[in-house]
């Protein structure tokens, strides 16, 4: 348990990492989901599986959903981050 | 003295540091440093700007520049007074540790007699410390009025708008029509999600679970649902008139049964169903209709989170 | 376990601490809203972490009652776990709430660029002469 915790956080850690040097909204919002999974088996490892649940089905699930919604709705899903749109864009 | 002070409150209006020309204001002050400059010689000068970044000059970026790397240091100072903290702190995982207190050992012992629930956090959060989630409940509504009021797009708006509009809150353009596979797999998953859903909802007092998590598992069905058959099948069963109805009997239901205690003060605070055997599912007194009004409010509002994003209205 | 000075006997707090600040960092630097977003769930998951693990023990289950065994040396503290299951759904309403408000001010000035918006809003600000926007 305790090197499959130790490797469980160490992966949660470099999704962090990773999501916050990507210039790509789109990934970053794909590994925050992964890092949301990753810590909803921690939940389970740490003997809380009412978190566990909670977390993958609202973490997982509706976080990360309503990212991809809203990078849709912005027009967001291709493009790099911090550049102003083009009017052909719209 | 005065011109480090002047200085520092130059540099601490950071709203309209990016507009002003800041050069005038690093080179050297006289000895006796003058006011900010006055209004209408600030207007000309900003009068004749043609775009933000183009004005900027080279010494405001390399503020911004100073600006992140204080902000890096400022943080990694955090977490270094953390790190070291966190060494102060009790063994993790013993079980002399002071978070283990009285408190805790009353709810285990005495938990599933006074509450009659077989899950001892879900008696905790739905009888024991009820008030918080009826909080959180809340929470759950304001955030659904607060989306709403910023991105519902009333009907005769959208469709008599200008194609700009209608381009961007209109997403019907982009919904699957009639994509097959999607049809073929929702008919068989849609009814095992929503089962599903209800089964953690309705065990929330039995086994791990609860209203937050089924009501979770709830949403996500109906979204798949939304996403394999379109629209206007969902708007036939799935309206405003529905959420609001739903969602205010839920948090009214929640507010009643646990609010009375408001003016009886600290007594009648047993309730008057009594808890029942444990392990029966209709035992545990009010805890599997609390479950059901939170499971609900928390099914709806994240349906609606989807389709205010998606399409503006519910 | 001791590792340059530092000791790693609680190293699930310690990653919850690293976790909120790399959280924090992105917070303050990154320019862009969506990352900010991102960045604002991370740190609350961090704090999560941080809470949930105050509230275990070694050697002892979950908190369900099984075969009736209701004596306190047999679960793990349910007190945490309460408090985070809020925690979580909370922090799920407030990215919400976030994103939209992202959506609306990148509909009123094409841009994700925090320090643009600002920009942007000034110059509108003075140009109008009243207090601004829509």
């Amino acid at each position: 348990m305790n090197v499959l915790m130790i490797l469980l956080l160490l992966l949660i850690i470099s999704c962090a990492v990773c999501v916050a040097f990507t210039k790509n909204l789109f990934v970053a919002a794909v590994v925050f989901m992964t890092q949301s999974l990753l810590l909803s088996l921690v939940w389970i490892l740490l003997e809380s599986p009412d978190l566990g649940i909670t977390e993958a089905a609202v973490g997982a699930g509706i976080d990360s959903l309503l990212l991809f919604v809203a990078l849709k709705k912005i027009h967001a899903i291709h493009r790099e981050h911090g550049s102003r749109s083009k009017e052909a864009d719209l | 003295m005065s011109k480090f002070t002047d200085r520092v409150r130059r540099i601490l209006h950071a709203d309209d540091w990016l507009d002003r020309d800041m050069t005038a204001e690093w080179e050297e002050a006289p000895a006796d440093v003058p006011a900010p400059p006055a209004p209408e010689q600030k207007a000309e000068e900003q009068a004749e700007r043609p775009d933000w970044w183009i004005s900027v000059p080279f010494r405001g970026r390399r503020l911004r520049r100073l600006m992140v790397v204080l902000s890096v240091l400022l943080c990694a100072g955090i977490i270094a007074i953390l790190v070291i903290t966190a060494q102060y702190l009790p063994s993790f995982g013993h079980a002399e540790n002071p978070a283990n207190n009285e408190v805790s050992r009353r709810y285990i012992e005495q938990g599933m007699e006074e509450t009659g629930a077989v899950n001892i956090v879900a008696g905790m959060i739905l009888d024991y410390r009820a008030f918080d989630t009826l909080g959180e409940s809340n929470v759950l509504f304001t955030a659904v009025c607060a989306v709403m009021l910023l991105l519902r797009v009333s009907e005769d708006k959208r469709r008599s708008a200008a194609h700009q509009l209608e381009l961007e809150t209109d997403d019907r353009m982009y919904e699957p029509k009639g994509d097959l596979i999607l049809r073929y797999i929702a008919r068989l998953l849609v009814p095992c999600i929503l089962m599903l859903g209800m089964y953690i909802i309705l065990n929330g007092h039995l086994s791990p679970g609860g209203g937050f998590s089924g009501g979770a598992v709830m949403g996500a069905g109906l979204i798949l649902m939304l996403n394999a058959y379109g629209f206007r099948r969902m708007e036939r069963f799935f309206t405003i008139r529905l959420f609001r109805a739903v969602t205010v009997c839920a948090l009214s239901f929640y507010a009643l049964s646990k609010a009375y205690s408001f003016f009886t003060g600290a007594n009648h605070l047993h309730s008057i169903i009594t808890p029942g055997t444990p392990g029966m599912i209709f035992s545990a007194g009010l805890i599997p209709y609390l479950n059901i009004s939170v499971g609900l409010v928390v099914c709806c509002t994240i349906y609606s989170f989807y389709t205010l994003f998606r399409k503006g209205d519910l | 376990m001791t590792l340059f000075g530092i000791d790693f006997t609680n190293y699930v707090e310690l990653a919850a601490m690293v976790l909120f600040g790399i959280g924090l960092v992105l917070l303050l630097v990154d320019k862009n809203l969506i990352k900010k977003n991102i960045a604002f769930a991370m740190t609350d998951s961090a704090l999560y972490l941080f809470l949930a693990a105050k509230g275990y023990i070694f050697g002892r289950r979950a908190p369900i009652v099984e075969n009736g065994v209701t004596s306190a040396e047999a679960y793990i503290n349910p007190i945490p776990a309460g408090l985070v299951l809020t925690g979580i759904v909370v922090s799920v309403a407030c990215s919400a709430v976030m994103l939209a408000l992202t959506v609306r001010l990148y509909r009123r000035y094409h841009s994700l660029d925090i320090d643009e918006i600002i920009a942007l809003s000034q110059k509108e600000r003075e140009q109008d002469g009243t207090g601004g926007n829509v």
